[in-house]
């Protein structure tokens, strides 16, 4: 177990070494740079650089330099733990990125929580109280939960609160709090806002996992130990809650390699249409400006993310289930 | 001699294909004795002989057909399947046609009756200015009936671009009002949405399924040669899987997207989208051709086709892949609904496919704005058929799944 551990936190740098090269590349791939871009708005606002002010800008960031010097000043400044400067906000990325990245972790860990919440015991409801009503009705609503993009999920929320209540349901802060300091205060003034995009976000997922649950307690239920079970007196809930649900969500625990990352990534888009303050449109909007370093640097906490989500579900799996630990030790 | 006897007195239906037998325990033709006579054998109802007759696609068909959501999944697939054929012939207007005067019409519901009879007509519009926000105010006007009818005049175009019509599903029966037919009212623009929305499941659907078939080709030739020569090549493979997998793919696919120059042609850009798309997309299908091959490797029938001297292509191609052939075709059902949101949701953030191209997501591109929503929420209907298109692709590609398994009942 500790050395299966071992082997895969080696593995995270390498990783990682592979994604910042991809990522550079990408944020390298658009024709032109930042400067070019920017210059151009310059002109069309009639003011413009001269040339030695353009000299001394390429220089300042690096740009009149081959692009794998680029890329190694990039990776050099990365270890120290710098995330270079941005661009187009003239201050440092590591600064822009703080600001968000909490706000991106509460919100997808809230709808990881929110998704198994809903999605365990709705499972096995579905499962042991199969072909009633409220079966058919979960299985509907998982296919459209499942069907429908989440940013449109979101329009359709924000157009129904909007046009029935005159409620916006954008962001995740209130006005007077938006450019407050952390206070007890705008925490609860975050949990008053947070739970729509919640579950905007973790929607998708949950109807997945509603799924997921249904069949594999259905699996179970059929087994003869469920009836052994039953001819030692014990009750109903007891049997099911101690031995099938217990198998039945083992396998879940496998979905968290693919779900958390999906979570951190896939509040991308409904954060640029709700106008929620985590890295989402941040990234959005760097790689639109071609801010090269800022968006070089969010992707790569985005591949971070990745692999730690995938991890932190391999481990979970490993412990949980002592057939995986045994196969890999 | 004797362990030959009872092939020979076998009903001729039990000739099936090869594959349908290794797939379907479900069969109902018992192990045959040599001491079975005749009588007993004869006594296997029509009903048994006609499955055990039975090609392995017609199993899969019969247990499709059972499933009704699926069946009628596939029918509003076919419908849209239309839709990606012909979308001239389902469009009212000409889709580029603008008109600043004529933004946010509202949607003109059809009314079947009239008087008693049936008779479709929709009603007319009138717009006022507010006087005071200089707004636009469309109000309808029941008096005022524009009938339609079906197959009537319109603007032409070549169908298929091949043959010269003019004819479309739907138009007013009176040509001078075709102009005041918009059956999902307009957009900022004033742009016929019905019409648009018929180019836009054109192109949103074909990206999805061209991408599909991209992933295909290659999930089959990369989990193809990953599975079934093993090795250094499976190795790198397995690597290169493993890598994109663990790939945050919403972030990495707006950056590629947003590399796409932006003097690219529309075309340009549909395809490097497909490419984009399916870049990912073949690893999870490799990685299932991959498990096939490994455990199809070991089988009697592939030895049986080796002895007999089979090349390797033929084994392949014809021993190895028309087993799992039906699991490939549901698998790439499930994964066209993926593509499809996927370029939906770059479009609507102005990523992926761009004006003047049409496709699901850019008409979405409209619907940004919440004061524009609550001013015309019928700019949501693009996102209704994207939810609808995603539902009878997963009911279809369940359906397909299920109906492969030879295990499910």
């Amino acid at each position: 177990m500790l050395r299966y551990f071992l082997q895969r936190l080696l593995l995270i740098p390498v990783l990682l070494f592979l994604f910042s090269v991809m990522v550079f590349a990408l944020v390298q791939a658009p024709p032109g740079d930042y400067l070019t871009s920017y210059i151009a708005t310059l002109s069309s606002s009639g003011s413009s650089l001269d040339d030695a002010e353009i000299k001394a800008l390429e220089q300042q960031f690096g740009l009149d330099q081959p692009v794998y010097i680029q890329y190694i000043r990039w990776i050099q400044s990365l270890l120290r733990g710098k995330l270079g400067l941005s661009l187009e906000y003239q201050r440092p990325n590591i600064e822009l990125i703080s600001e968000r990245l909490g706000l991106t972790l509460v919100l997808a860990l809230s709808a990881f929580v929110f998704t198994w919440i809903v999605a365990i015991p709705l499972g096995i409801y579905s499962a042991t109280h199969r072909n009633t009503v409220l079966d058919y009705l979960t299985t509907v609503l998982n296919y459209i939960g499942v069907a429908t993009p989440n940013f449109m999920l979101a329009l359709i929320l924000m157009w129904w609160a909007y046009s029935q209540f005159g409620l916006s349901i954008t962001g995740l802060f209130s006005r007077e709090f938006e450019q407050a300091p952390w206070s007890f205060a705008k925490f609860i003034d975050l949990l008053k806002h947070i739970w729509v995009p919640m579950i905007v976000i973790g929607i998708a997922g949950t109807a997945r996992l509603t799924r997921i649950m249904r069949a594999n307690l259905l699996d179970e239920l059929n087994k003869p130990y469920m009836i052994s079970g039953r001819a030692r007196g014990l009750s109903e809930w007891q049997l099911i809650m101690k031995y099938p649900v217990r198998l039945a969500i083992n396998p879940l625990a496998s979905t968290i390699g693919w779900y958390l990352p999906e979570l951190f990534s896939g509040s991308l888009i409904v954060a640029t249409v709700m106008n929620l303050q985590n890295i989402g449109p941040l990234l959005l909007r760097s790689l639109i400006n071609q801010d090269m370093y800022l968006a070089g640097s969010i992707l790569l906490i985005y591949c971070f993310l990745a692999i730690v989500g995938t991890l932190i579900s391999d481990i979970l799996l490993a412990w949980l289930d002592p057939r995986i630990r045994m196969e890999k030790s | 001699m004797d362990r030959v006897e009872p092939n020979r007195i076998q009903p001729e239906g039990s000739q099936i294909p090869r594959n349908a037998e290794d797939e379907s325990p479900v069969l109902p033709v018992p192990p045959l004795e040599p001491t079975r006579s005749g009588e007993e054998l004869l006594s296997i109802t029509q009903e048994e002989e006609r499955i055990s007759i039975a090609s392995n696609w017609t199993l899969v068909w019969w247990r499709f057909r059972k499933n009704k959501l699926s069946m009628a999944s596939t029918v509003i697939l076919l419908f849209l399947a239309l839709v990606v054929l012909f979308p001239e012939f389902f469009a009212t207007f000409d889709p580029e046609q603008t008109d600043a005067r004529l933004a946010f019409i509202p949607i003109q519901s059809i009314h079947w009756l009239d008087e008693g009879r049936l008779r479709p007509w929709v009603p007319g519009v009138a717009g006022k200015r507010d006087p005071v926000t200089l707004k636009m105010l469309w109000v309808t006007d029941e008096s005022q009936k524009i009938y339609l009818r079906f197959f009537a005049p319109g603007f032409s175009y070549k169908l298929l671009g091949l043959i010269e019509t003019d004819r479309h599903l739907v138009g007013a029966v009176d040509p001078e009002q075709a102009e005041l037919v918009y059956l999902l009212g307009t957009d900022r623009l004033g742009r016929d949405q019905w019409s648009r929305l018929t180019f836009a499941t054109r192109i949103s659907m074909t990206i999805g399924m061209i991408s599909v078939i991209l992933s295909v080709v290659l999930g089959l030739v990369l989990g193809g040669i990953s599975g079934y020569f093993g090795g250094w090549a499976d190795m790198i493979i397995q690597r290169l899987i493993e890598l994109l997998q663990s790939l945050p793919t919403i972030p990495i696919w707006l950056a590629l997207t947003a590399a796409l120059p932006r003097t690219w042609s529309p075309e340009k850009v549909f395809f490097a989208i497909t490419i984009i798309l399916a870049l990912r997309g073949w690893t999870t299908l490799a990685r299932e051709v991959r498990g096939r091959f490994l455990s199809l490797r070991e089988e009697d029938f592939v030895l049986a086709a080796e002895l007999s001297g089979a090349s390797q292509a033929r084994i392949i191609l014809k021993h190895m892949i028309p087993t799992f052939t039906s699991h490939i075709i549901a698998t790439s059902t499930l994964a066209i609904p993926v593509m499809i949101v996927t370029e939906t949701s770059l479009s609507f953030l102005g990523l992926g496919m761009r004006p003047p191209a049409i496709s699901w997501g850019v008409m979405l591109q409209e619907a940004q704005n919440i004061q524009t929503l609550a001013l015309a929420p019928w700019l949501l209907i693009p996102g209704l058929i994207v939810i609808l298109a995603v539902l009878v692709f997963n009911l279809v590609g369940d359906g397909l799944r299920d109906a492969a398994d030879p295990y499910s009942n």
